[in-house]
């Protein structure tokens, strides 16, 4: 695993390009927002990943009592064509791993493979988690006397995150069963409790139909995991329709075209605000022909929206694939945090002085991060009785 | 009563008789089997308690006949509550709905009210009633063997002959019988033949232990299967290649003949589309009956949006309704035009799927400017979500103050969360719809339903119906 390297990276922001907005559906905390593509793209297809020993779910033999099998949920595969023809989707399998000695670095490894000269296996939001986790995780990159042996050494070491599968986000299962999917639907923008939580956007809607039911296997901040399990059932934005000037069924007709414009542009606006406008960081991981799957990252803002996630885009950034991942407030936290200390060459005293609070608070707030093995010992006593006093 | 009393009374009737149309107590789109029995258990308490002569009246209307038995059942677990004078005409009703419900309902009603301990006089009388009714005892003894011997016992009744006595109660005593079913019974345990001559479901029985294979059965009981026997075994029996089996469509039933067309592959129905509609088009003019061709323009808008798959257990129940309606008010009108919610052309292809936008497709039905419009959908309207209610809101306040269009909504799903079917707009009269068959009546009865309606209006249609109801030579729905 490698950290990111911030010059790799170019700042944009995520655009929706060809998907239309299309009236959400709610089920309890659940708000679904369907988008629609009028052109399909037909030359890269997404699909559940393929058992390639057919049909099986073959485990390996570790010892002869002891074997291991893994199931991973849904690892999609990309298929595309080089000339821009079309490329076909297959069906859904369990997938086995077959290098189970060092699963945990093969499996960082192989997190997107390519497995022919037009596929690519990769694990949805893995890819960008990973980004995430790997966040600055070399460590400080000039031995300044606060920091810990360890950390100069190890770097961050392992990181982990909780998050949660879709099974368990309260009510979500019954929203995606209810769910009416549009003719032409592509993607979805999923609300919990009206908080943007994750975004999917496909190539081709025969492929949207196959995995909409993946997005129950799909991981979920704890964010989205409270709000489903604490907030009421939702409103719809109903239409309502200002009964002056209308005379006749066309106006009737017009106005009605206009709610749903209206709504459209409300939505894009408002709703997927934090997600759209947002300033995010891209980094390529692989290209697939005309495409290029990259992931991307959040500025890490406080106390807004923070969304990353992976993307595969054709050669003018219009999305054909799009899976993000919202952070809690935590996690945006930690990741402000190890952003900031990287932009000033992991210095205490000028990121203090950077985010305006005095150096003990800062290294206070680091361990209240989970960062506290990072800073030396006697630095953080030394921290905790100047903080006392 | 005061007159508010008085609308909601009116309006908790109306809203029961929608429940008893619409649910079966089983597992819906939007709603589980659990929370359906448990909103529609609610309702007949509250309503027995509250209102129990309306409820009891209720028997005489088009609910389903799972709802009918629950009621008698209600009815007669509680019998002390009602009034002497009460208890002649809810007697009769009763008596009345249980010969025209099919008879292992009967048998199973029966059941129930044995298990849950009901064995009061009248309980008695009533069973004892129905009994010596049927038409046929030794069918009833080979074919409902266990709900017959069940309810003789509880009733404490004795067996019209001897032989039938023995039959159920002592197989063994007699070597032969004398009633040709009842030997064919006992020889059909040890002599193929014999089998063919007892009714399809107790055959079935005898086949498996010896051993006939199922496509050869089914080629030499064709004789003997009932109506509804013969469409629901169609295409199995074809695939075991009984051909003998091929039913007359058009002597089916409606919506029975919708849900069997549903349920064929849309390959198979793009080759035998004009069978098919030819087969729905005589039933709808057989539902029609003298209606037929009275109901001037009509444009529908008919729900095939994702949700009217149903579930699992009603499986594309509503779209079967939408399509039987389409039918059968392509039959009731001079002119008609059917709008998918879907866009699609050819309604014997539906099929359940996309979203709901019924406000844009009211829009293309209102624009012929139709004498009705007919709106058969389950009310989850979501693309956009309630611009139907606007639509038919300003229609009716800018468009139409005359009232020169007339617009009913037929829904077929009850919405256990509410209480009721969904709605569409205050302005728009809403009834349940179980069989498209009974189209023609809701339309008038949602019609009647239009505005506010006073008790004294309803309970003066009700004993309307109930009289038809009763007459000796009412005849059967």
């Amino acid at each position: 695993m490698t950290a990111l390297d911030q010059t790799a990276l170019d700042r944009t922001a995520l655009d929706l390009t060809g998907l239309t907005t299309r009236p959400a559906q709610t089920w309890g905390a659940v708000r679904l927002v369907p988008l629609v593509r009028e052109q399909p793209i037909t030359d890269l297809r997404l699909h559940q990943r393929v058992n390639p020993m057919g049909g099986e779910y073959p485990s390996v033999k570790l010892t002869p009592k002891l074997s291991y099998t893994s199931y991973i949920p849904h690892g999609f595969v990309a298929d595309w064509t080089g000339d821009g023809g079309a490329a076909a989707a297959y069906g859904t399998q369990l997938d086995v791993a077959d290098a189970p000695r060092a699963l945990p670095l093969r499996a960082q490894q192989r997190m997107a493979q390519r497995e022919g000269r037009t596929r690519l296996r990769f694990l949805p939001l893995h890819l960008a988690l990973e980004g995430y986790l790997a966040l600055h995780f070399n460590g400080p990159v000039i031995a300044w006397q606060e920091w810990s042996d360890r950390a100069v050494r190890h770097g961050l070491g392992a990181r982990a995150e909780q998050a949660y599968r879709g099974a368990e986000v309260r009510g979500l299962a019954d929203a995606l069963r209810v769910f009416e999917v549009h003719p032409g639907q592509c993607g979805v923008l999923l609300y919990l409790a009206d908080a943007l939580a994750a975004a999917f956007v496909v190539p081709h809607p025969a492929d949207y139909r196959a995995l909409h039911p993946s997005l129950l296997h799909d991981l979920y901040g704890e964010l989205v995991h409270h709000y489903a399990t604490l907030m009421q059932p939702l409103p719809e934005f109903r239409a309502a329709i200002p009964e002056r000037g209308i005379s006749t069924l066309a106006d009737l007709r017009r106005a009605a075209e206009q709610q749903e414009r209206d709504w459209a542009r409300f939505h894009d606006t408002t709703m997927a605000g934090g997600l759209l406008s947002g300033d995010h960081r891209f980094q390529e991981v692989r290209r697939l022909g005309r495409f290029t799957l990259s992931r991307f990252l959040p500025g890490f803002r406080l106390k807004q929206e923070n969304h990353l996630g992976e993307t595969i885009t054709d050669e003018h950034g219009r999305p054909a694939y799009l899976k993000t991942f919202r952070l809690s407030e935590n996690q945006t936290r930690r990741g402000h945090l190890l952003d900031r200390l990287a932009a000033h060459d992991w210095h205490l005293g000028r990121t203090a002085e950077a985010l305006g609070v005095t150096e003990p608070a800062l290294g206070l707030r680091l361990e209240a991060a989970g960062f506290g093995l990072l800073l030396r010992r006697d630095v953080l006593d030394g921290y905790r009785r100047r903080a006392a006093a | 009563m005061d007159g508010h009393g008085d609308l909601i009374a009116a309006d908790d009737v109306l809203l029961f008789v929608n429940a008893a149309i619409t649910s079966t107590g089983q597992r819906e789109f939007h709603s589980d089997a659990a929370e359906q029995s448990l909103s529609l258990d609610f309702l007949h308490e509250y309503l027995r308690v509250n209102y129990r002569e309306l409820y009891a009246a209720t028997l005489a209307l088009d609910i389903n006949d799972h709802n009918a038995a629950l009621i008698i059942r209600q009815l007669l677990v509680h019998a002390g509550e009602t009034a002497a004078a009460g208890r002649r005409a809810e007697g009769r009703l009763i008596a009345r709905r249980l010969q025209l419900l099919p008879p292992q309902r009967v048998y199973r009603l029966f059941g129930q009210l044995r298990r849950a301990r009901v064995n009061n006089r009248r309980t008695r009388a009533i069973m004892r009633d129905w009994l010596a009714a049927r038409p046929e005892p030794a069918f009833d003894a080979v074919k409902y063997r266990a709900g017959l011997t069940g309810a003789l016992r509880h009733a404490h009744l004795a067996t019209p002959e001897v032989e039938l006595g023995d039959f159920l109660f002592a197989p063994k005593r007699r070597g032969r019988y004398d009633a040709p079913l009842l030997d064919a019974w006992r020889r059909a345990h040890y002599e193929q033949p014999a089998l063919y001559e007892l009714p399809f479901t107790v055959a079935e029985g005898f086949a498996a232990k010896h051993g006939i294979p199922r496509g050869a059965f089914l080629a030499k009981i064709a004789p003997k299967l009932s109506r509804l026997e013969q469409l629901r075994l169609q295409e199995s029996a074809r695939a075991h290649g009984a051909q003998d089996l091929a039913a007359d469509l058009s002597r089916m039933p409606l919506t029975r003949l919708a849900s069997y067309v549903l349920a064929l592959p849309v390959e198979e129905r793009r080759g035998r589309l004009a069978e098919l509609g030819g087969a729905l088009r005589s039933a709808a003019d057989r539902a029609a009956g003298a209606r037929r061709g009275s109901w001037g323009t009509v444009a529908a808008v008919l729900d095939d949006s994702f949700s009217s798959y149903g579930s699992g257990t009603k499986r594309r129940r509503p779209l079967a309704v939408a399509l039987a309606g389409h039918y059968l008010l392509a039959a009731l009108a001079t002119r008609y035009r059917a709008h998918w919610t879907s866009g699609r052309g050819n309604a014997l292809l539906a099929h359940p799927l996309g979203a709901t936008p019924l406000g844009h497709r009211i829009l293309d039905a209102l624009e012929g400017a139709p004498d009705r419009l007919v709106i058969i959908s389950d009310g989850w309207d979501n693309a956009p979500p309630g611009l139907a209610a606007e639509v038919l809101r300003i229609h009716r306040t800018r468009l139409d103050p005359g009232h020169r269009t007339s617009i009913v909504h037929l829904n077929p799903v009850y919405d256990a969360a509410d209480f009721d079917v969904r709605r569409l707009a205050p302005t728009v009269p809403t009834a349940g719809l179980r069989d498209a068959e009974d189209l023609p009546a809701l339309v008038e009865l949602a019609q009647f339903a239009e505005g506010r309606t006073g008790l004294a209006e309803l309970r003066a249609h009700l004993d309307a119906r109930v009289e038809a109801f009763l007459a000796p030579e009412g005849e059967p729905r």
